[in-house]
């Protein structure tokens, strides 16, 4: 037990922080969302579909004939982040302006607002399924489909036993990037303000001169976008997609979100890693299949003495 | 092959935990002994639903063999009339009480799937109607006590020793990893491979993932820490070609096998052709790929021109089974009871196995059979006793 533990603790750690950083980047489209509207946003899995979607028609388009390198491998990496993240930003809007700004400007509840939500997530899966994929891949809708190789997997340098490999570097680096990106955006500029006065007190923000549909519509961005890098990076990594490739995924990322703290963006951060940590290190003890069950032993254990998570909701208290 | 492999996955599953049943008796015309120029076999089985795709070669396969009797002018014909029980037992139920009481049928060549084939087994039973179902796989239902039902393929419970026993003789490995994710299929099949291989001297180290799980890191993790000699997966197709790709890309060589759910071309498309290069397959069906000798061809191009495709899964138990009831009709019997009676002796080189029933229904011979990829592309080694893999 041991000796698994010391052998497999490595290369775990390696995955789960590769893996964790996906969780995370989704993670980032929740909570934002949840801090500005108080919404759960169950059809941000499916934004985080359109992006592996986006990210597999382009690769697809380009067709590598063998795994790209270099200058070649930066842009075309470069590429697929920024139109998915744009088509998924993009979905994102189109899924505020059809699925909740009706009801938020008849003042429905927080429940219609849910209900919504589960009915886009499946309305977008189903679409997707029976229409969309078809027609931009040419096989059944359900079906898995796979992209072609796009980076080597070369170890770039091992610790101890462990290989880190240059799809590791990537997706981690690039995932780091956005969401240093996005906080600074968030903390720093004017639209960012908005942001955090609106999670803190819609009213007051207001009354201060801020437009709630403009700052919800960017709010939708910015997670949309996040989302669509962590398709972008996922369809690198795993080189294959299917319609529903969001619904544990996206449960797994918004767990990580309130583990970190809901509302809270580098809470997002730390719950998405915790959680790709935790899921590798305890199916070394227990097995794989175990994964999701230690993911959310985790959860309530560390809910039921944070109650706010790891951080606590921070978009809300964050100083303007 | 890849249309067909949903409906596969489909079948496998509802199979798995299903049963089987027989045929319809009860001469069709052939009151008392009468001179009789024709009598009516059914088959039965998902035509035209979701799994129709494992059910239509069968047919092709059926109707070929009948086509190429009838053409001989024997002195008793057979008229196929097909049912579409869509695989389901409810509707199953229904047709066999009209292929029982309005068609006339002596025999059934079905039902194609293990759930349906249970709901209407005892039906058969009362009827005297002989079957043999071409792909029913499920272990249970030779023990049903049925006399009137029989199969042309090995069972499920076949299939895991099978694979184990190949291996062994093959790569003589001292140690194997055995995988699955957690349908009721894969982790069935994992447990018979794993007893096998313990049973075969052989140290077993397992793990197990979520089917929905897409990234195998601590899966790959624990198998290179192992480092195996063969690794075989048990479960579809869809989970195994992202496994072999992560365990590829993770720098693990062992021999990867794999049974009959991930006997598909998208395990391929799955894992990407360099990573599925010289996988192996394990399969209680006969598939001819395109550069197969002997009979197999022969069945390969009479199969190509009539039903115009390439055989597909399960095409040549489906001529097989019907040559069963045409060698019986040859053979003077026109009634359900005569029939099964003479399927007690039968004893015939079919195409994809010599055939011969047990008392309990169930075939001799119950060969697996090897496929490998090669080139990108799932080639058909022959039954487990013979094949050698290559690579």
């Amino acid at each position: 037990m041991l000796d698994d533990f010391l052998n497999q603790f490595l290369p775990s750690t390696v995955g789960g922080l590769v893996f964790g950083s996906i969780y995370a980047l989704v993670a980032l489209g929740y909570t934002m969302v949840y801090g500005v509207l108080r919404l759960i946003n169950f059809a941000h899995s499916e934004i985080f579909m359109i992006g592996t979607f986006t990210s597999l028609v382009v690769i697809t388009a380009i067709a590598p004939a063998s795994p790209l390198t270099g200058i070649a491998l930066f842009g075309v990496m470069l590429l697929i982040i920024v139109l998915s993240a744009a088509v998924s930003g993009g979905a994102a809007i189109l899924l505020e302006l059809v699925a909740y700004r009706p009801l938020r400007r008849k003042g429905a509840t927080r429940l219609t607002a849910l209900i919504s939500a589960i009915g886009a997530s499946l309305f977008l899966q189903e679409l997707f399924a029976l229409v969309i994929i078809p027609w931009l891949t040419g096989k059944p809708g359900r079906n898995q489909q796979s992209s072609p190789r796009l980076v080597d997997r070369d170890t770039v340098f091992s610790i101890g036993n462990a290989d880190v490999r240059t799809d590791h570097i990537i997706v981690v680096v690039a995932a780091v990037i956005m969401m240093i990106a996005l906080d600074r955006l968030v903390n720093r500029t004017k639209i960012g303000r908005g942001i955090r006065a609106t999670a803190q007190d819609p009213e007051a923000a207001v009354l201060m001169g801020v437009s709630i549909d403009n700052i919800v519509r960017v709010t939708f961005l910015l997670g949309g976008a996040m989302a669509g890098v962590a398709g972008a990076l996922y369809l690198m990594e795993f080189e294959n997609t299917v319609y529903n490739v969001g619904f544990v995924l996206g449960i797994k990322a918004f767990t990580a979100a309130v583990l970190g703290g809901i509302g809270n963006l580098r809470g997002a951060l730390l719950g998405g890693i915790v959680l790709g940590l935790i899921e590798n290190w305890g199916a070394i003890f227990l097995g794989s299949e175990w994964k999701d069950v230690i993911a959310f032993t985790v959860l309530v254990v560390v809910l039921m003495f944070r109650p706010t998570g790891i951080l606590g909701e921070s978009l809300q208290k964050a100083r303007a | 092959m890849s249309g067909a492999r949903l409906g596969r996955v489909l079948a496998l599953a509802a199979a798995s935990s299903l049963v089987l049943a027989a045929c319809a008796g009860g001469g069709g015309g052939t009151d008392a002994g009468g001179d009789v120029t024709s009598v009516k076999v059914g088959f039965m089985g998902d035509l035209t639903g979701e799994s129709s795709a494992i059910v239509i070669p069968p047919r092709n396969g059926a109707v070929m063999a009948i086509d190429e009797y009838n053409a001989t002018n024997p002195k008793v014909k057979i008229e196929l009339v097909q049912y579409d029980s869509q695989g389901k037992p409810e509707q199953a139920t229904g047709l066999v009480t009209k292929a029982v009481t309005q068609d006339k049928v002596v025999a059934l060549i079905g039902p194609a799937f293990s759930g349906e084939s249970k709901a209407v087994g005892g039906l058969l039973e009362e009827s005297k109607i002989p079957s043999v179902s071409p792909s029913a796989t499920n272990p249970g239902l030779a023990e049903n006590g049925w006399t009137y039902w029989h199969r042309v393929v090995a069972n499920d419970a076949d299939q895991g020793p099978g694979i184990a026993e190949f291996l062994v003789k093959a790569k003589a490995p001292k140690k194997a990893f055995v995988l699955s994710d957690d349908q009721e299929y894969s982790v069935g099949l994992a447990e018979t491979v794993a007893k096998s291989f313990t049973d075969a001297g052989v140290a077993v180290e397992t793990d197990k993932f979520s089917k929905d799980a897409s990234d195998y890191s601590s899966t790959v993790t624990k198998v290179r820490s192992a480092n195996p000699d063969v690794i075989v997966f048990g479960g579809y197709y869809a989970q195994g070609g992202r496994l072999l790709k992560q365990l590829r890309d993770g720098g693990v060589t062992a021999t990867f096998a794999s049974g009959d759910g991930s006997l598909d071309q998208q395990l391929v498309t799955g894992a990407g052709a360099a990573a599925a290069e010289n996988a192996v397959l394990a399969c209680p069906c006969n598939i001819p790929s395109a550069d197969v000798t002997g009979p197999l061809k022969t069945f390969f191009d009479n199969y190509k021109k009539s039903a115009n495709v390439d055989p597909a899964i399960y095409a040549t138990e489906g001529y097989d089974a019907a040559t069963v009831f045409i060698k019986a009709i040859q053979a003077g019997n026109t009634t359900g009871e005569k029939i099964n009676e003479y399927l007690k002796t039968i004893s015939f080189e079919g195409v994809s196995k010599p055939i011969k029933f047990k008392a309990n229904g169930e075939p001799e011979n119950n060969a697996i059979f090897i496929y490998q990829v090669k080139a990108g592309v799932l080639k058909l080694l022959g039954p487990a006793e013979e094949a050698k893999i290559e690579g």
